[in-house]
């Protein structure tokens, strides 16, 4: 059916509810890229193949359906019982006749499949009482697995496009700008510019043509919200771009997806051919005066594709590289043509704000960063996943009650937030409210939500290395100061991880990174030296260690580390033995174990298998220093 | 018209022009690598550095810019000579130095920021090639575009695609001419030129022998310009010959 009026989409956003209201008994299956990895698809064609054998129909009236990513991908795959909101977790496809058994004609949950909370051993059976659930609080991802991606109905029935409705026949683009600015929403993809104020100067800007566009390049290591959020809940996407589009007066779109998100881009294709049958997007949307189309165009593996100019050159069909911005791209964007580039999570909201009022949105969060925040938590965490939160939530609230503190209870360390663009925040600033101004006064940035909880066991002068690794992987070379100073950077980096370390090296450091930030060209370089600038910050004695005293204080960097066993903690329960990859381990079982270092190759195997912490690090010197004695 | 000040003198110049040409108004000198005039701005080096300041900013507000591709505003001032300029110019020429240890132009750049030797790893394999991106833009310029930069960043080199002779290159040497380490290498018989690892059939003039350019160059010249081939293929002694002819036939009317 085409929606060609606002009293159409009123009469089809009825039915939908009520088709999902008739069906109150629901499997969903999570099948995001993470579920997917470990056998969601298995899991839901178990499903669907069992209630079709079975005949449920009649019986319990049961909706199969395959949802978007619930975030907790570690504990995957997931499936959500309807109505009562059970969580399995870990599901394989071999039980589930077991669960339409008990669960869906026997009405009791699994004890074995619930989630078993970490923090005191017991089994948690409603979805929302599980702590990594509990305290979100969820707008950008408010129909991620609970709806099905491919099913436009199914969207609509969880307000999908009522906002674009409310904007198109209940106000002009003035207001809607207005509506916007009252939620005070600022980018989700790092820099917090206010999304009103970018739409409002691009709607003043005079061009021929304008462009609504959406990032979907989000490249940085362990940050996958944005991909959740385009698989798991397209529609969100094109609303948001449609009312954008509406507000600033422009009439083509384009989705820039990187081409490692295939799932993405099936999902949003699907959902614009399905948005276009309807009348959601192409010529009179709704039946209104305004015409509006979105194109996907996939990335080509460019991180700093990411960055606005070079994402625009890449669309024009030019090389990927950033230009000066000192014509801001809502003048003069895509094509010279003014532009607006939002991210994903910025445009999933707006649909929800123009819906709720801005004042909704406004009420969340702190003075300056309204509303809420998706994070992607990895790292050393017991449960990692995706959260999204009210600006504000203390590092502490997150880590500790979401991700339900340090996996095996080892010491935290810090946490890097923002990706290779951000830095790392030590333990004394748990208690920070997470929000833009604070994390780029703690050194970091908000960036594109990423967190990387990091342990005791972590070296900050080797982290630092990673990010630095990673970006003089993804320069694109065009100024000097990111090419040849990353370059630099990384040997001063290589040399210290290995023992090579120099005086200088520390002042060395700090006179590029300043360099580096003035000097270069796109927010990429600038934005380069800020995982060594906030580990020079907190961790500073970690790098005096690695270079006056060759060693490496977190027991990491291997050309500076030996491993051995303390005698009195060793139960000779041979799983060094068993783990050393260099069979530099002596011993039988029962029998005190004992590491020959001249074949060691300071891998950490040992360390990590050992049950009875019998394996200690200490620095290489202090092992030669004592073979002198 | 726009007022500014650098380096505390007052100039005044056209609505469209950059802060470098501001500066070279002022007669202030801004180093630059990547910039050449009747080029678009590009921003590569970043040795054009200053720090600028807008009237509607507080006083001592300066942002750090790229000289080559800002443009002037009315009541702007500009400062070359700041300390962190100063401090970001000899970084990049530090880095310059280390990638190009062996190349007059930089080994001089740096030695007039006070740079003897690089502070960094010296290059293991010096080349010459600074990827100012000049010759890759020039060519674009000139409408034939043969040469690209390839990969991304240090491995970021300019080349041919595929590495191989270009096939449309037509060897006017506008690349190599423009180079400002003179790193494209290439030679010029009375024959045949070669560039960019292919050869090309030099044209002759018909009056001096003189090889004065490639066929294809003259071919590509003919057909955006429409000027017929024989033009390109005289030599300049051969064009001012013609010249005094004319002048001289004009005298014997008059």
């Amino acid at each position: 059916m085409r929606i060609d009026s606002a009293e159409r989409f009123a009469a089809l956003r009825a039915e939908a509810r009520q088709r999902d209201e008739s069906q109150p008994r629901k499997v969903l299956v999570c099948c995001g890229t993470g579920c997917l990895a470990t056998g969601a698809r298995g899991v839901a064609e178990a499903f669907a193949a069992e209630v079709a054998a079975r005949g449920l129909d009649v019986e319990v009236n049961l909706g199969v359906k395959t949802t978007g990513c619930h975030g907790f991908c570690e504990r995957g795959p997931l499936v959500v019982i309807q109505p009562e909101g059970l969580l399995y977790t870990k599901v394989k496809a071999k039980r589930v006749p077991e669960i339409v058994d008990r669960t869906i004609v026997g009405g009791e949950p699994i004890p074995g499949l619930l989630y078993k909370n970490p923090a005191n051993g017991e089994r948690v059976s409603a979805y929302h009482e599980v702590p990594f659930y509990k305290h979100q609080v969820r707008v950008a991802m408010r129909n991620i697995g609970r709806i099905d991606p491919t099913d436009l109905m199914d969207a609509i029935a969880h307000d999908a496009y009522a906002g674009l409705a409310k904007a198109l026949f209940e106000m002009t683009p003035e207001q809607v700008l207005d509506e916007v600015e009252r939620s005070g929403q600022r980018g989700r993809g790092g820099a917090g510019f206010s999304t009103a104020r970018k739409w409002r100067s691009c709607r003043a800007a005079p061009g021929e043509r304008r462009f609504m566009l959406c990032n979907g390049d989000e490249g940085d290591p362990g940050a996958f919200k944005d991909r959740s959020i385009m698989e798991g809940d397209p529609h969100s996407v094109l609303e948001g771009m449609i009312i954008g589009a509406y507000a600033i007066g422009a009439h083509e779109g384009f989705i820039y997806v990187r081409d490692e998100y295939p799932l993405a881009v099936v999902n949003l294709e699907l959902a614009i051919a399905e948005a276009r049958r309807h009348g959601l997007l192409g010529e009179s949307i709704m039946g209104s005066a305004f015409d509006f189309d979105i194109r996907i165009s996939r990335g080509g593996g460019a991180f700093v594709c990411g960055e606005s100019s070079a994402l625009m050159r890449s669309l024009e069909g030019k090389t990927g590289e950033p230009r000066a911005k000192y014509v801001h791209s809502t003048a003069k964007g895509l094509f010279d043509q003014p532009t607006v580039l939002n991210n994903v999570e910025t445009l999933a909201g707006i649909g929800a704000i123009i819906h709720h009022g801005g004042a909704w949105f406004a009420a969340m969060g702190t003075e300056r960063s309204k509303g809420t925040k998706a994070f992607s938590l990895v790292g050393k965490v017991k449960n990692t996943g995706l959260v999204e939160l009210p600006m504000g939530t203390t590092l502490r609230h997150i880590i500790f009650d979401i991700g339900g503190g340090i996996l095996n209870d080892r010491p935290f360390k810090a946490v890097q937030t923002g990706g290779p663009s951000g830095g790392c925040v030590p333990e004394a600033l748990l208690d920070l409210p997470v929000d833009y101004e604070k994390l780029t006064e703690a050194g970091s940035m908000m960036g594109s939500g990423g967190m990387i909880v990091m342990d005791d066991r972590t070296c900050m002068v080797d982290v630092a290395r990673y990010f630095l690794a990673f970006l003089t992987e993804e320069s694109c070379g065009k100024c000097v100061p990111c090419r040849e100073g990353l370059k630099q950077m990384l040997a001063i980096y290589d040399a210290l991880v290995d023992g090579r370390g120099s005086d200088g090296d520390i002042a060395r450091i700090e006179r590029l990174a300043a360099g580096m930030q003035l000097g270069s060209l796109c927010e990429l370089g600038k934005s380069a030296p800020n995982p060594v600038l906030s580990t020079l910050r907190y961790f500073r004695s970690e790098y005096e260690a690695h270079i006056a005293d060759r060693a490496c204080p977190a027991g990491i960097c291997r050309a500076l580390t030996a491993y051995e066993i303390v005698p009195e903690a060793c139960d000779g329960c041979h799983a060094c033995f068993k783990a050393c990859p260099t069979d530099a381990i002596e011993g039988t079982i029962k029998e005190l174990h004992v590491i020959h270092q001249d074949a060691c190759i300071s891998c950490g195997a040992c360390f990590d298998v050992c049950p009875t912490q019998a394996i200690r690090t200490l620095p290489k010197v202090e092992l030669a220093s004592r073979e002198v004695v | 018209m726009p007022t500014l000040t650098v380096n505390r003198r007052s100039v005044t110049v056209g609505d469209d022009a950059t802060i470098l040409e501001a500066c070279r108004v002022a007669g202030v000198e801004v180093p630059t690598l990547c910039n050449f005039d009747g080029l678009e701005p590009w921003g590569g080096c970043r040795l054009c550095v200053v720090d600028m300041s807008l009237r509607t900013w507080d006083d001592d507000w300066f942002k750090m810019v790229t000289a080559c591709n800002h443009p002037v505003e009315e009541g702007m001032t500009v400062v070359t000579n700041s300390d962190r300029v100063v401090a970001t110019r000899g970084v990049v020429l530090d880095l310059l130095l280390a990638r190009c240890p062996e190349t007059p132009l930089i080994q001089r750049l740096a030695r007039e920021h006070g740079i003897e030797e690089t502070t960094y790893q010296r290059n293991p394999e010096p080349t010459d090639c600074i990827l100012c991106g000049l010759c890759t833009r020039v060519c674009d310029h000139i409408g034939v575009s043969a040469i690209a930069s390839v990969n991304r960043g240090w491995g970021r080199e300019i080349a041919p695609p595929f590495n191989e002779p270009p096939p449309d290159c037509v060897g006017c040497l506008a690349c190599a001419e423009i180079c400002p380490t003179d790193h494209i290498k290439f030679s010029t018989s009375s024959t045949v030129r070669t560039i960019w690892g292919r050869e090309f059939e030099m044209l002759r003039d018909p009056a001096t022998g003189e090889a004065v350019i490639t066929k294809a160059q003259a071919e590509h010249f003919a057909k955006r310009s429409g000027v017929p081939m024989s033009y390109f293929e005289m030599s300049d002694r051969s064009k001012r010959l013609k010249t005094a002819k004319t002048f001289e036939e004009l005298q014997v009317v008059k």
